[in-house]
Formats: structure tokens, C-alpha cells, sequence
């Protein structure tokens, strides 16, 4: 279970610990000025630490120096085109940075009086409202950590609901093109999921909707526009369809940089609403968090959002409402990923209602132009308009004997982070593209040019594809190994 | 075409046009025809209104001045969130935007960085808790002890879990809430009042052939060190599993829950330069004894080969995952806390293998300087005998409220203690006091003479 494993030395970057040498310090504390007792005498002997832990003895520079050489083998968005569907990733703007590090935020302790941290209530309290606003919800928390965790709290509210009224329904319903984590989060809320699968369109197919939707539903969980990228346009029957059968809508998020603005979940007949701020509203994704997930319901859930939620008192000062006998209780320590939360709030601020429409409305051109580009050299599994993302089928590669993650593969020696890939899983061979409304479109014509490149390798150079990536620090790894005989630290001794 | 102009948007007229052309769409309202008009949004969104970057930097400035910074007083709260030295050089690095602007590593061949910084976060926490397998991280360490029971409940395939009281109390809300949505049952048990770790004897009669875990935070949430060895043979004999939740930097000094009978030891990485930031984000870590580790929630990194024999880093043990088991999966997590798993990777480089020690050993001496002495202050007491680190209870002389006090104490600039008749009515006129590292014998002074003066 330890990383000694056969290492080619050339070209890879050693662990830290590797940098090791005793005697070296990289920390400074301050001086003891309380009596200098020994641990014994503070703590009796049996309780104390036999063995310290192998941590590495490095000087400053080498710290500076190795996690620069690992950042240096990464690829963000500061680096280029990265049109990874469904998780939108766009551009995250610097000045969000900033202010997320000023002390007065970054500093403060949530257990301080509330009247110590006005600005902090002020900023909450607001964004809970802006966030309402373009969900078309009446009561957002803003507690969730993330996507799935937003998920689970908007079951586990469901849930509440249903039970206050004596009734205990037990199925979820979730599209056969929805995101893994509905009917893993419909698990963790107790609830058993039963598949809707998509008609010929690519939409909910509303005769199976019908045929699932009875007095056991408990919620229907969509995506819309679907993972497909498509609008569901009868999305009126199908929230008639689910209230009439008794069940409520969640609306999963992670797709609402096509809508705002433009289309609201509250509007559509949505109950219940999360929104990814580390997609929608630009905070970065820290190499896979932290994010956070803001939970909108409307007025008959409002009684079971989690604990606190931030209020404004009548003389216009801030406060928290922890009085909530309804409420499911507590999902996250504290107020949330506040940090996040600043960045998302300075996002809106930095557009405004008429800027926040023209993102939605830039992502979707950007989005139905690569797909008109793109449609002649792959196929294109549900043809006509897209919103922010859309999805392509390698099947006529794969026919040459070329796979998408080939393709995928091939992508990386072009600067290029691929499309989202075998995702979702009712398309052959899928490329999931979100090319975002901050990409230009000489980026976009360059992602163009290396797809059609590609396309055209696949029939004249498949080698070429075979062997990519190429320009990479590492060649391509066996994913089967690290899952049969797993090394999942490193030898530190 | 639309007037709207904006520096992060790089569509221009000719742009829209030429685009639009491309797509065979006269407007960019046809782009969304397939919207029927009984949706459609036709207002201005009431959000708050536009502001230029030189206006919003100065608004996101005034919110933050409104706050008082732990930096512009004395800070001894603490109750699960501490005002430790963050070294110079994290903000730094994780501020290189390859890391911060990236993914979830989905393409390991570009994400070589982060997987192995990921990889050596879970080497550290290894190294930390004696454990043999970490994941990735996850959001906080109170999510991470809710899912410890989920998964020990799986495991043992038994529905009850028995937490102490001694766990932070926004910890078993969260675990209460997530227990409600698979249906477990938790049963709390009490505390040695005199003591202020769990009632070991209320224990083993509360464990029985139903309990899945024991769930315990050591330091608790007093700053109590419990005895763990001990749990962990009662656990033990009921064939239930144990889950320690631990304060990470306190391992610098004590001994680890891996050589003391642990099966998961979770926690929150805050203590290990993660900025306090109003409670979050945070980052949990997570380590189980290997029988558990395909059980094991969220991402974890394994170490691999290229096909030229070259060490390389992958996301492995996917099958547990939703995104592959949907349903199915160990959990519904999908993302780790990457940027603050860095955070407290760089702080564990920074401090090495002796600083770790040495900053875990000057908390307890200040801590215990500052107890001892505010005990001797006539009217104050610590009425919980338990050995601790560098949080305890303090008990105010009676006819001293904690509002009163720490009101008062503010006004000297100073910020007391968590109140603990908010978790524990038992507790009113009782104070949580932490003492970390950066607080100087003048500080503490300081404090002495206001306690003794409001006596």
C-alpha cells in the first residue's frame, strides 16, 4: 500500500518528501513566552504521541518550488479552452479573488455576536434574495456545500413536506439522462429512484412519466435544459403531471447558465431549486472544490429549510433565524462555504440584471455555433437548437476503430481540455461540449479547427490518435492498475 | 444585436452576426423558441443593481470593514474554528491560478499536479492519524463524521449509532438530519460532568449487538481528551465499529486514533492553515483501516504507471462512485475540497516533521497557562478535570452572566469564549476558551485582568 513502485526518474516530479533533510525548517512560530513546560507535565504521558509523523523537513524554497512545479503540471482555465459539459467553466473573474481575501471575510468566526459582522449578514442576506430572483423562488438557504449536497437538502425538505401531510412517499423519479448524483442523492434521502426514459427527442418521454408518476412519487428530479442541452418545451405537462400525481419538481442547477434571464424553474412549475454557484456564478472549482450548492423553494417549503437561514430585522439590522420548528435541521457547520458565497455575490454585482441575461444568452449562441461547425464531421445525435451545451456521438469514429476517449486523448495535444466524455449515458460514444460565454469566438474556430482535425486523423492517421497524447508530462495511465493493486500514499519513511 | 458590453464577455457585434449566420438564426431570441411563452422570462431580474469594478471593489471593501476581523481583536473563541498563523507562502500557492481555475482532475495525463498533491494530502493524513488509507477530502469534518456513521452503518449492516456528547454539536444536528434520510437511529450518551469526557460506563450499557459505531471527537468539544483505547474495546466488544473525529494539529502531540483501535478517523482541516472565513469552506479529511476502503465516500487518488513504465497519478476506486453506481454508490459526494486539501498540504510541508510537534506543544503550554491561571482568578473555576489541549471550559463566578462578560470584554477589544449554555443547558455561565499559538502572554494577561476586574 505504499508508493514504492518502479519510478522511470526522467521528467517526473518527486514527492515532497523525496525533498526531505533533517534539519531543515520551512515554519516560524512564535516564542514561548508561558512557562516552557514538558508535554508530560501538561498532558499525562500515556495520551502523548510515541511516534511522530514522518512529515518532510524542507526549507521554504523547496516548498515554493515543488508546489510551483506541480501547478505547473495542471491545466486550468487560466490556461485555455476548457469545454467540460455540465460543469461550465467559465472564466473566474480576479477581482471575486480579492475580495473573498479581504480580512473583514476571510477573518472573521461565525460563533462572533452578530453584531460584530454586519457586512458579512448584509452580503448573505442579499444574495439569498438575488439568487431567489433568478430562480423565480421565494426562500433560498444558502447553506449547501455543494451540487449534490444542494441536492440532498432539497430531498430531505421534500421529505418534510410529504411527511407534515402523513404521507410517506417513497419513490423519486430521475430522467435516464440525468446527472449521477439525483439518484445518489435521492438515496441518501431514503427514497428509491425510478428511471423515466428519454423519447426520441431526447426529452422526457411523458407516456412513461405518466405510467411512473402515482401516489408513491415523492419528486420528480430534472435537469432543464437536460444534460442534453435541450429545453424540456413541454415542461408545463410534465410539472402538471408530477403535482397532479401528488409529487413535487426539484430543479437540478448545474445547468442554468442557459437561462438566466430568460427562464425561471419557479416559472416552469419547479418546487424546490439548487444552483452550482461554482458553474453559474463563476467561483472557481479548486481543482474539484470547494463549491456551493444554494437551495430556492417555494412558499409551502419555505417551514423546512435548514437551520439558520439570515434574516433583516425591522430597524434594518442582520440576524439569524434559528427559531424553525419545521425545519429538517442542521446540513452544514456554520453559515455555509461563505468564502464562495462572496465570490458569487461579487459576480452579480459585476452584471447586474441585464449583463447576468446576456451571459445566458451569449453561452447559448457560443454553444449552437460550435454545434452547426461541428455537425458535419461527428454525428449528431439530436439535431436542431441547443441551449449552453450539447452533445456529439463518436459512433462514426468508433467505426474506424477510433474511441472518444481517443479523441479525447488527442484533444490534450492541442492545449485543450476535451468535452465531458461517455457522459450521458444514453448516447453511443458521447462528447458533452459547454463552451461558456466567456470564450471568444476565435477560441471557439481554434476548437473547431482541432475537432475537425481530429475527425479527419480518425480516417487518415488513426495512429496518430492511438499514441496522443504526445505533448503531455505523462502518456496515458492505467486506470486498471491503480484500481486492482491500489497505492494510495506515498512511502514517507 | 445588443449594446450590453462587459470585460468578461468577448462577443462583439460582428461577432453576433457572423455567429448568428453560422447558426441560421436571424436573432438570438430564435435561440430559444424552444422555450414556450408561458415561461419565458420577459422582466428585468430584480437582483441588485450593476456595479462598475472600481464601485464594486469599494462596496465588497465597506461590507468587509463592517465586519471586525479576529485580527482587529483578541480572539480566544474557538469551538470547532481556530485563529492559528497561516504561513505567508499558502496564500501564494494556492493562488496559482492552474490549480485554483481547474476541475476535478477528469484528464490525469493534464491534471498531474493536482493528483499528486492530492496523493501526498492523503500521505499526510496517513502519516497524521495512523491510518492506512485517506481520501480526497470532503466538504468539512462535520460532514465527514455523519457520513463515518453512514459508512460504519453499511458495513456492519446494523442501524444504530451511538455519538457522544462530547461531539460539537453542529456535528450530531448534521449527523441527526443525515441519519433521518437513511433511517438510522442515534442514541447520545452523556458525559462525566466533573470530567468532561464521555461517561464510559453509560457506554458499554447503551452498546449492544445493534450498535453499528461509537462515535466520539477527541479533543471533544470541551477540548477534553478522551480516553480512546478504551472506547475502542467497548466498541470493540459489540462488534461495532469506532469513529473518532480528531483536531489535526493536536496530533502533533498526541497519540493517533490509528494506534489506538480507530477504524475512521475524521476531522476538519481548518487548524492547518485554512483561513477562518465566517466557517467555511473548510476541508474534511477522511481515513479508514483498509478492510474499509472500497466503502470508503468521495474521490481518492492512487498512484499508477504510463504506458512508458512512468510514475503517474489517477482518480481510482471509481466503482463506489455515483457517477458510475448512481444509486448504488457509497455516497452521493461528488467533488472534494481540492483547493483546501492543497491549503493544508502546503501548511503540513511548512511545518514538517518538527514543527508539527512544536506548534501542537506551544498551543497546550499557552492553553494550559491561561487555564491555570484564569482558575486562580477567585470566582472562576475549571469544573472539568479531563486532560485537554488547547481549548477548556471555564466556569464564571455566579453572578456573572456570559453576556455580560463578553459583552464587556469586547469593549476591551477582546473576544471571549463560545457560550456554552447555548448547546448545553446545563452549562449556563460556563465558557469555551481557546488558546492557540498566537496569542501572547499579553493577550492572556490581558484576559486575566478582565476576568478578575468583572468577578
Amino acid at each position: 500500500m505504499n508508493g514504492n513502485q518502479p519510478v522511470s526518474g526522467s521528467g517526473g516530479q518527486p514527492f515532497i518528501f523525496d525533498r526531505s533533510k533533517p534539519g531543515r525548517i520551512a515554519y516560524s512560530l512564535p516564542d514561548c513566552d508561558v512557562r516552557e513546560l514538558p508535554a508530560e507535565q501538561l498532558i499525562p504521558a500515556e495520551l502523548l504521541r510515541t511516534v511522530p509523523a514522518s512529515l518532510p523537513e524542507v526549507y521554504e524554497v523547496d516548498v515554493v518550488r515543488h508546489y510551483t512545479a506541480l501547478s505547473r503540471r495542471n491545466f486550468g482555465v487560466d490556461n485555455g479552452f476548457y469545454p467540460l459539459g455540465s460543469c461550465t467553466m467559465k472564466y473566474n473573474p480576479k477581482l471575486n479573488e480579492d475580495a473573498a481575501k479581504l480580512p473583514g471575510f476571510a477573518s472573521i468566526h461565525p460563533y462572533q455576536p452578530a453584531t460584530t459582522v454586519q457586512g458579512a449578514l448584509e452580503l448573505l442576506f442579499t444574495l439569498q434574495n438575488d439568487l431567489a430572483a433568478i430562480t423565480g423562488m421565494d426562500s433560498v438557504t444558502l447553506q449547501p456545500a455543494a451540487g449534490a449536497h444542494g441536492e440532498w437538502t432539497g430531498l430531505m425538505i421534500i421529505r418534510a413536506y410529504h411527511e407534515s401531510r402523513g404521507e410517506q412517499r417513497t419513490k423519486v423519479l430521475v430522467p435516464d439522462s440525468s446527472h449521477g448524483t439525483n439518484p445518489a442523492s435521492a438515496a441518501a434521502a431514503g427514497y428509491t429512484t425510478v428511471t423515466i426514459k428519454s423519447d426520441a427527442r431526447g426529452l422526457v418521454d411523458l407516456d412513461a412519466l405518466r405510467a411512473a408518476a402515482g401516489p408513491d412519487t415523492a419528486a420528480l428530479m430534472l435537469t432543464n435544459p437536460n444534460t442534453l442541452g435541450l429545453f424540456e418545451s413541454h415542461i408545463e405537462e410534465i410539472a402538471a403531471i408530477v403535482h397532479r400525481a401528488g409529487g413535487l419538481l426539484y430543479y437540478d442547477g448545474a445547468n442554468a447558465n442557459a437561462i438566466m434571464g430568460i427562464a425561471r424553474p419557479g416559472d416552469m412549475g419547479f418546487d424546490v431549486v439548487h444552483l452550482n454557484l461554482h458553474k453559474t456564478m463563476s467561483t472557481p472549482h479548486g481543482g474539484g472544490g470547494p463549491g456551493a450548492g444554494p437551495v430556492g423553494v417555494k412558499q409551502l417549503l419555505e417551514p423546512f429549510l435548514p437551520k439558520p437561514l439570515i434574516v433583516c430585522h425591522p430597524v434594518g439590522t442582520y440576524g439569524y433565524d434559528d427559531n424553525r420548528p419545521h425545519s429538517i435541521g442542521r446540513i452544514k457547520p456554520f453559515h455555509g462555504n461563505f468564502g464562495i458565497l462572496v465570490r458569487a455575490y461579487a459576480y452579480i454585482r459585476s452584471y447586474g440584471p441585464i449583463g447576468l441575461r446576456r451571459v445566458s444568452e451569449c453561452a447559448v449562441l457560443n454553444a449552437n455555433y460550435l454545434l452547426s461547425r461541428l455537425s458535419t464531421a461527428y454525428d449528431v445525435p439530436y439535431p436542431g437548437l441547443c441551449k449552453h451545451e450539447f452533445v456529439l456521438s463518436g459512433a462514426r469514429q468508433k467505426a474506424l476503430g477510433i474511441r472518444t476517449l481517443d479523441m479525447a486523448k488527442r484533444l490534450l495535444d492541442f492545449g485543450i481540455h476535451p468535452p465531458t466524455i461517455y457522459f450521458p449515458l444514453i448516447v453511443e460514444e458521447t462528447m458533452m461540449i459547454e463552451p461558456t460565454e466567456t470564450e471568444s469566438k476565435e477560441t471557439l474556430d481554434a476548437f473547431v479547427d482541432a475537432m475537425l482535425q481530429v475527425a479527419w486523423e480518425a480516417e487518415h492517421s488513426p495512429e496518430t490518435i492511438l499514441q496522443a497524447p504526445s505533448t503531455t508530462v505523462v502518456s496515458r495511465l492505467d486506470e486498471a492498475l491503480a484500481a486492482r493493486r491500489p497505492i494510495l500514499h506515498c512511502d514517507c519513511d | 444585436m445588443s449594446s450590453y458590453r462587459h470585460r468578461y464577455l468577448p462577443m462583439t457585434d460582428q461577432d453576433e452576426a457572423d455567429m448568428l449566420q453560422t447558426v441560421g438564426a436571424a436573432s438570438i431570441d430564435e435561440l430559444f423558441r424552444d422555450i414556450p411563452d408561458a415561461v419565458r422570462y420577459r422582466g428585468t431580474l430584480p437582483v441588485s443593481a450593476q456595479l462598475d469594478e472600481p464601485a464594486l471593489w469599494a462596496h465588497l471593501r465597506e461590507l468587509a470593514e463592517r465586519n471586525t476581523d479576529v485580527s482587529r481583536c483578541i480572539s480566544f473563541l474557538g469551538a470547532g474554528l481556530y485563529d492559528h498563523h497561516i504561513p505567508a507562502v499558502i496564500g501564494h500557492l494556492i493562488s496559482r491560478s492552474e490549480f485554483y481555475t481547474a476541475y476535478t482532475p477528469y484528464q490525469p495525463e493534464i491534471s498531474q499536479g493536482e493528483l499528486q498533491a492530492i496523493f501526498e494530502f492523503q500521505s499526510y493524513i496517513c502519516e497524521l492519524t495512523a491510518m492506512p488509507v485517506a481520501n480526497a477530502s470532503m466538504y468539512d469534518g462535520a460532514t465527514a463524521l455523519a457520513e463515518a456513521g453512514l459508512l460504519a452503518a453499511g458495513a456492519v449492516r446494523r442501524k444504530r449509532l451511538v455519538v457522544s456528547r462530547g461531539v460539537h454539536p453542529e456535528a450530531r444536528q448534521l449527523l441527526a438530519t443525515t441519519a433521518r434520510g437513511i433511517g438510522l437511529e442515534i442514541i447520545e450518551v452523556d458525559y462525566i460532568a466533573a470530567n468532561g469526557s464521555t461517561n464510559l460506563e453509560l457506554l458499554e450499557q447503551t452498546l449492544n449487538d445493534q450498535t453499528a459505531a461509537v462515535i466520539i471527537q477527541s479533543p471533544n468539544f470541551f477540548g477534553c481528551i478522551e480516553r480512546i483505547a478504551d472506547i475502542a474495546t467497548l466498541a470493540q466488544a459489540q462488534g461495532a465499529l469506532l469513529a473518532v473525529s480528531v483536531n489535526p494539529l493536536s496530533l502533533g502531540l498526541l497519540e493517533p486514533p490509528g494506534r489506538l483501535g480507530a477504524d475512521i478517523v475524521v476531522g476538519d482541516a481548518q487548524p492547518l492553515g485554512i483561513p477562518q472565513s465566517f466557517g467555511g469552506p473548510t476541508c474534511g479529511f477522511f481515513a479508514v483501516a483498509e478492510p474499509l476502503m472500497r466503502r470508503m465516500p468521495g474521490r481518492i487518488v492512487g498512484q499508477t504507471v504510463d504506458r512508458s513504465g512512468k510514475r503517474g497519478f489517477v482518480l481510482t476506486l471509481q466503482a463506489r462512485e455515483q457517477h458510475i453506481r448512481r444509486e448504488k454508490a457509497t455516497s452521493n459526494i461528488c467533488s472534494n475540497q481540492a483547493l483546501l486539501a492543497l491549503c493544508a498540504a502546503v501548511y503540513l510541508s511548512v511545518m514538517g516533521k518538527q514543527g508539527i510537534q512544536e506548534a501542537a506543544l506551544l498551543n497546550a503550554r499557552k492553553a494550559h497557562f491561561a487555564a491555570s491561571a484564569a482558575a486562580s482568578v477567585p470566582g472562576y473555576s475549571m469544573p472539568m478535570a479531563a486532560p485537554f489541549f488547547n481549548e477548556f471550559v471555564l466556569r464564571l463566578p455566579d453572578k456573572l452572566s456570559y453576556a455580560a462578560l463578553s459583552e464587556r470584554l469586547w469593549s476591551d477589544g477582546i473576544l471571549a469564549g463560545y457560550d456554552l449554555e447555548q448547546s448545553y443547558p446545563e452549562l449556563a455561565g460556563h465558557m469555551l476558551l481557546a488558546v492557540t499559538e498566537k496569542r501572547t502572554r499579553a493577550d492572556i494577561d490581558r484576559l486575566l485582568a478582565r476576568l478578575e476586574e468583572y468577578a
